[in-house]
């Protein structure tokens, strides 16, 4: 087995024995902290995946959360429906063994739905470049919002209630390391280079022989795929899903961790996802404390106020984000480049 | 002789504007030719042509014996047909050793999935690709470089790396688009050596795009010269020098 395969098993291993003995006391005595590091774990799979068309592809994507909400909604239905039948036939919601089976299964389902999606709105969109194809990404993730809205067998404007809360340390954690894995070991070969020489210069790629089209909707389909697993997870763990998780703002959040974590590196957007989780919660303990006026706690809890002010500060003092090299960037907003 | 690049008959319409009417050309094994003409002739059309950024609208383009109307451009790099870009295209976030590796991509044998297992067969392709890429780069001298960004390389190292960016995609043909553009006349015939050179050593064909008629004149073995879409002289360089429409298309006109 390779090197990166080996710590790859090493990695996955690592979440397992976390979640086998520290799960539970984890999940009881700290709950708060509980929630936020599944959050975390969410957040860095949707970024870490959405950089890979962003960052390393240079494509604007503004559709994330549309996949997640297919994500969530296929792997919501899938435990409601056919999780009977699979513990008709294995035993029980109480075995251990087939609930996380049951969540594998709803995951993977996920995200092949998710992937399926991707690759229906990738090969149409994709020949169109910046701005044009982040509105028709938008627009996507606004169909999505909407019909799910309109769809009464997915519970409408009600929400839905999913069946099962699967989602554990290992299935977040697990699939975190899998995202990172899968993006950076298809970006580190010779393969993967492609993917950058796509966002360098397209004219030049395309007269080096490599199919620009086809390594925009590998990217794209991959990012969807995993976008849809993080649907899956967050799915499992609220227990309960609205469109209205999945609206227009949660695909601008995980555009801001790209950004702020420095789009092209995959490192500094996990990093970057961590923090931008974190900093809420600490603003809002921050908020209630007695060095901050009454009237001034909506404002330090309001996290959009906040993002604005910090991507205002980024792009004056470090325009390529936290880690990146900046050349993603330059290709979304320097118009010098467009030919 | 067996004919490499035939173009037969092509014509290109931009709406109303003719941009190249009714141009044949033809390169055979192993030939350096050069394409000239004056601004706005249509030569860079041609290149675009044989390139497949534009399609012909009539006549076709064929690549030892084999059409290109229709196919996209990396498919045309895929059948053999490398070039190089005017104003320099290089891959500007990778290193001199990306930029070349890159190039690999076209005759690769694993894909995405291949990169994700990691198995034997890719490993040893990997290191296939790396090995023979530092052979390229040492070729030209550009290997102590190789960890260098490519945007921080000199102008005449940047025309290198695009030539050996374009050989590493293994052409049968090679488009230079005015490589000579703003160097100085010591790179220039530096130039000329290398294109020779890479004509040998790789045993490819070369198509000269060029404005500078001593970089022309020196080393093409025949020249097609282009004015207002039309091939007006064909031949080898002396009589291309001494040929009145070529010597009225660049000057002008005697006055009578």
């Amino acid at each position: 087995m390779s090197r990166s395969l080996l710590s790859l098993t090493f990695a996955l291993l690592i979440c397992a024995s976390i979640s086998f003995f520290g799960e539970n006391f984890i999940a009881s005595n700290f709950a708060y902290y509980y929630d936020i590091l599944i959050s975390i774990g969410v957040n860095i799979i949707l970024a870490t995946s959405l950089n890979l068309v962003n960052g390393y592809t240079g494509q604007f994507s503004l559709g994330h959360a549309g996949f997640m909400a297919i994500g969530a909604y296929a792997s919501a239905s899938w435990s409601n429906h056919l999780d009977p039948v699979i513990f008709g036939i294995t035993g029980g919601s109480g075995n251990p063994i087939a609930t996380n089976a049951a969540m594998f299964v709803s995951m993977f389902f996920a995200g092949i739905l998710a992937a399926i999606a991707g690759f229906a709105v990738g090969v149409p969109s994709l020949r169109l470049k910046g701005d044009y194809l982040a509105i028709v990404t938008l627009g996507f993730g606004e169909i999505i919002r909407v019909a799910i809205l309109n769809t009464d067998f997915l519970g409408a404007s009600r929400g839905l209630s999913v069946a099962g809360t699967y989602t554990n340390l290992f299935w977040t954690f697990g699939s975190v390391v899998l995202c990172a894995y899968v993006v950076l070991s298809l970006v580190h070969s010779t393969y993967g280079r492609g993917f950058l020489t796509v966002r360098d210069d397209e004219v030049a790629a395309e007269a080096m022989g490599i199919n620009t089209t086809k390594y925009k909707v590998v990217a794209f389909v991959v990012a969807s795929f995993f976008a849809g697993v993080a649907g899956a997870l967050y799915a499992h763990f609220k227990a309960f899903i609205t469109p209205e998780g999945f609206n227009f703002f949660r695909s601008v959040d995980v555009v801001v961790i790209v950004i702020l974590g420095g789009m092209g590196s995959t490192i500094g957007v996990a990093v970057a996802a961590v923090l931008l989780t974190i900093l809420p919660e600490a603003l809002r303990a921050l908020a209630h404390t007695q060095f901050v006026p009454q009237a001034y706690q909506g404002l330090l809890e309001n996290r959009l106020i906040l993002y604005s002010l910090l991507l205002i500060v980024l792009m004056l003092t470090r325009p390529q984000g936290l880690f990146g090299d900046g050349t993603a960037f330059k290709k979304w907003f320097g118009r010098s480049r467009v030919n | 002789m067996d004919s490499l690049l035939q173009l037969n008959n092509c014509t290109i319409r931009f709406g109303g504007l003719t941009a190249v009417s009714n141009f044949s050309m033809e390169i055979t094994k192993g030939e350096l030719v050069g394409l000239i003409g004056p601004n706005g002739a249509g030569k860079t059309t041609v290149f675009n042509m044989v390139t497949g950024v534009y399609q012909p609208t009539e006549g076709e383009v064929l690549l030892a014996g084999e059409r290109l109307n229709g196919l996209k451009p990396y498919a045309i790099t895929g059948k053999g047909i490398a070039r190089t870009f005017q104003n320099i295209r290089l891959f500007s976030s990778l290193t001199v050793f990306d930029n070349v590796r890159a190039s690999f991509n076209l005759r690769l044998k694993h894909g995405p999935i291949h990169a994700l297992t990691r198995g034997r067969a890719f490993l040893n392709e990997e290191n296939d690709i790396e090995k023979r890429t530092l052979e390229l780069l040492k070729i030209f001298n550009l290997d102590r470089l190789r960890e260098v960004m490519c945007k921080s390389l000199p102008y005449g190292d940047q025309r290198r790396l695009e030539i050996v960016r374009a050989l590493a995609t293994q052409p049968k043909l090679l488009l230079l688009d005015e490589p000579a553009a703003g160097m100085t006349p010591t790179e220039k015939s530096n130039l000329m050596k290398l294109i020779e050179f890479v004509r040998e050593t790789f045993d490819i064909s070369v198509l000269l795009v060029e404005h500078d008629m001593r970089v022309v004149m020196g080393i093409c073995k025949r020249i097609y010269v282009l004015d207002h879409g039309v091939k007006i002289a064909e031949g080898p360089p002396e009589e291309i020098r001494r040929n009145p429409k070529v010597i009225e298309a660049y000057l002008g006109e005697e006055p009578p």
